[in-house]
């Protein structure tokens, strides 16, 4: 009966709260007759983006996916590079080597203890902005051209059929995966040597190969040149673009070398002392045994760093960066309801951080210890 | 990971060749891997120390110093400043005299040997704990022209050693001086500061100060609600709880200091519209309290099940079991990520240069904006910004760490 009241009366309160907030807001859009509908999505953004052939006439709503897809861009290729470095980092960490232990730990305790935003700033204004201007660039033999104007790389070009290669990817992936357990079926069944890297790599190769002859080997290169006063072919990374996954890599990267090493650490000392009483070498010790047990602990706390990188990319309205928040800041700029348009952002990002969170935990229970 | 260590001999030689040959060349790969990264190392060394030294223009950071500590304060009411420092240091002396005789006086109870090191090394240590700060200080101190700062630093230290000194004297009876005196501090400084000048012209580290420690503390009593909240028994009461904790942590803070700025006013009736500084405290409150419902969700977890089964048994109501068993104990395990929460508040404090406030960062980026600079100085007036958030953030969580130690979190 007490509980009952108690909890009545808390919701009470928040509605009346909640209440009173949208009373407050109703009554200001009135005052300053600014809508709360989202009719402006339709209307045009009046905007353009830098590196895409967005134009001005195109709806808020078009401009929104503009800067969705640019917000996926960065935080796709953020994760990715950021869990290579960090996870080089982190093991570096914990090398015999003093010289490359500490400086990894540098590494680590100068990039953890500073504001991202700075990181983010600087590296655009003090190091892509500072970068040559495109009539005195190197070219650096077409592989790589670092200039003001953006930074253009080598890149693979796939003949209009990105979406076949990308399925014969998915193919070769499966083949390898197949083997894989294939051969540890055998070693189960048998007690045969799996040799199971061996054979995925094979089948991989394979299928990858076979794919591409079926397809008449679309996939090529193309580097990047000058012509003029721009580059052409390759990729180009605006420096902004650039700047901000420069940012988030290096920032990130220190966050996830302190998870590998804690999860490295963590794994019983025993699991090494064992491996090594059955000889396993040291690098079959890391690798069977004591990585992926590493993993299991790591992975929640990984997919922390990919949610906070995901959302960090936001800081891109400090430089300009066109992804969801920039572009919805300038939306509003261009007399966009500047409640309607954050509330859809706020739910745009909960959106991206829940479908994060669903695949982080997935992995998590393929790879969480089944107990009995 | 390396190949089996063979014998070399005696492993406690510590001689400078044997440590060598232990750590840096123990094998062909371990040389390989010391020469290339020192290669990196001295790359690295060489162009830090030349743009510190040679190609670094430092003039930026020492025209504008006043603009990155205290923005546009006015110069009459510095003494206030002044005055504040010093009274917060004899504060912090204080509590941790007050510490330091409790953590002796209970490990004399408990028949433990305590011993009395010499003061010399008891200042080593201390130097050794804050020697980032220090460097901080006095490289300051090299920037300004006149003697006043240098006699307010003398000041402020004189203060915390008195206080230190004081504290350790006090009888047991005024250990509560060390809860009442932060608890009644804000409520005396903050008055006397915006006196002079309201908190919405403040800038400078004065202003990233501000804004981390008073949303720091006005976040923590809605943590706690929320925590309990996603705790509780009661299904709508828990809903809520899970609702608001969510979602705050499901949305970048930018987000939130940009609403701050242009949409939270819309939620306010016009006669009750809070300042430009107050709705991003605001943002920054809410954001935070999100985090620090889960870290104390952590606390409340690892506090074992018999203590509120025993707690019940002896009578206590719901309440009491909560506030004098549970949480007590709660408290005390997650002081250390509290601390950590703090030092990202105290960096992302940096969000409200998109906003256009004068933080350290958005001075770094306007002094670059002078007539006699231009974007080229860009380096020296970030790597100073980056530089006093890297010395409290390191600072802190090295100090957090020594803290977990104390505390003996995790273990028994």
């Amino acid at each position: 009966m007490l509980r009952g009241v108690f909890q009545a009366a808390v919701v009470a309160v928040v509605v009346a709260f909640g209440l009173w907030l949208w009373n407050n807001l109703q009554t200001n859009a009135e005052t300053t007759n600014i809508p709360l509908s989202f009719d402006y999505l339709d209307q045009p953004a009046d905007l353009t983006v830098p590196g895409n052939s967005f134009n001005q006439s195109q709806s808020v709503r078009d401009a929104i996916e503009v800067g969705f897809g640019n917000t996926i861009r960065v935080a796709l290729a953020g994760i990715v590079l950021a869990t290579m470095v960090g996870t080089l980092i982190g093991i570096a960490r914990l090398s015999t080597n003093w010289l490359l232990s500490n400086l990894a730990r540098a590494y680590v305790e100068i990039f953890r203890n500073v504001p991202l935003l700075i990181l983010v700033v600087f590296s655009y204004s003090a190091v892509f902005l500072q970068l040559p201007r495109l009539e005195e660039t190197d070219t650096y033999g077409g592989v790589f051209i670092p200039s003001i104007r953006g930074v253009g790389i080598v890149w693979f070009t796939t003949d209009g059929r990105g979406w076949a290669i990308l399925a014969v990817i998915v193919v070769a992936v499966a083949a390898m995966w197949g083997a894989h357990r294939w051969r540890a079926a055998v070693q189960d069944r048998t007690g045969d040597p799996a040799r199971g890297a061996r054979y995925a790599i094979a089948a991989l190769v394979v299928t990858f190969g076979a794919g591409l002859a079926v397809l008449g080997f679309p996939l090529g290169f193309t580097t990047p040149e000058l012509q003029g006063r721009r580059i052409v072919g390759g990729i180009t990374m605006l420096p902004e673009y650039a700047a901000l996954l420069f940012a988030l890599v290096v920032y990130t990267a220190s966050h996830i070398a302190e998870i590998v090493r804690g999860s490295i650490q963590a794994v019983p000392k025993g699991q090494t002392e064992a491996a090594s009483a059955l000889a396993l070498s040291g690098s079959q010790r890391m690798r069977l045994i004591i990585l992926p047990q590493a993993m299991r602990i790591a992975v929640p706390a990984l997919g922390n760093q990919y949610l906070n990188l995901t959302k960090n990319s936001s800081l891109a309205v400090a430089i300009s960066y066109f992804e969801l928040t920039k572009i919805t800041q300038v939306s509003i700029a261009n007399r966009a309801p500047a409640v309607p348009s954050y509330t859809l952002l706020l739910f745009l990002y909960l959106f991206l951080s829940l479908a994060l969170s669903v695949l982080v935990n997935l992995a998590n229970r393929r790879l969480r210890l089944v107990e009995r | 990971m390396s190949a089996p260590v063979r014998d070399r001999g005696p492993r406690a030689s510590t001689a400078p060749l044997a440590w060598a040959r232990r750590h840096l060349f123990r094998n062909a790969r371990d040389t390989a891997i010391t020469v290339v990264t020192g290669l990196a190392l001295a790359f690295l060394v060489f162009r830090t120390v030349r743009f510190l030294l040679f190609s670094g223009r430092w003039e930026i950071v020492r025209v504008n110093l006043r603009l990155y500590l205290y923005g546009r304060y006015p110069d009459d009411e510095l003494w206030r400043l002044a005055v504040t420092v010093v009274v917060i240091a004899a504060t912090g002396g204080l509590i941790a005299g007050i510490v330091a005789r409790r953590t002796r006086a209970a490990a004399v109870k408990a028949g433990a040997h305590v011993p009395h090191p010499a003061l010399s090394v008891r200042l080593g240590e201390l130097v050794q704990r804050l020697w980032p700060l220090l460097v901080l200080v006095v490289l300051v101190l090299a920037l300004t022209r006149t003697i006043t700062p240098t006699l307010v630093t003398v000041a402020t230290i004189g203060a915390a050693a008195v206080g230190r000194l004081v504290g350790g004297a006090l009888p047991t009876r005024a250990t509560f001086l060390g809860f009442a005196l932060p608890a009644v501090l804000p409520f005396v400084l903050l008055p006397f500061l915006t006196s002079a000048q309201g908190w919405d012209d403040w800038g400078g580290l004065m202003l990233t100060l501000l804004l981390a420690s008073v949303s720091m503390i006005a976040c923590f009593p809605l943590g706690l609600l929320l925590a309990l909240g996603r705790r509780s028994g009661l299904p709508a009461v828990r809903f809520i709880g899970v609702g608001v904790i969510e979602f705050f942590r499901g949305v970048p803070l930018v987000v939130l200091v940009l609403m701050s700025d242009v949409a939270l006013g819309f939620f306010f009736p016009q006669s009750l519209l809070p300042g430009k500084v107050t709705r991003v405290i605001i943002a920054f409150t809410i954001f935070t309290a999100a985090y620090v419902a889960e870290i104390v969700r952590g606390g409340l977890q690892s506090v074992p099940r018999g203590q509120t089964e025993a707690a019940q048994a002896l009578g206590l109501s719901p309440f009491r079991v909560t506030g004098w068993i549970v949480l007590p104990q709660a408290l005390r395990n997650v002081i250390p990520a509290l601390v950590g929460q703090f030092i990202s508040l105290f960096k992302d404090t940096t969000l409200v240069f998109v906003i256009g406030f004068l933080d350290v960062l958005s001075v770094a980026d306007a002094v670059t904006k002078q007539s006699q600079f231009d974007l080229s100085n860009f380096a020296e007036a970030t790597a100073f910004a980056a530089l006093l958030f890297w010395v409290g953030s390191y600072t802190l969580s090295r100090e957090s760490q020594r803290l977990e130690k104390r505390l003996g979190v995790g273990t028994r």
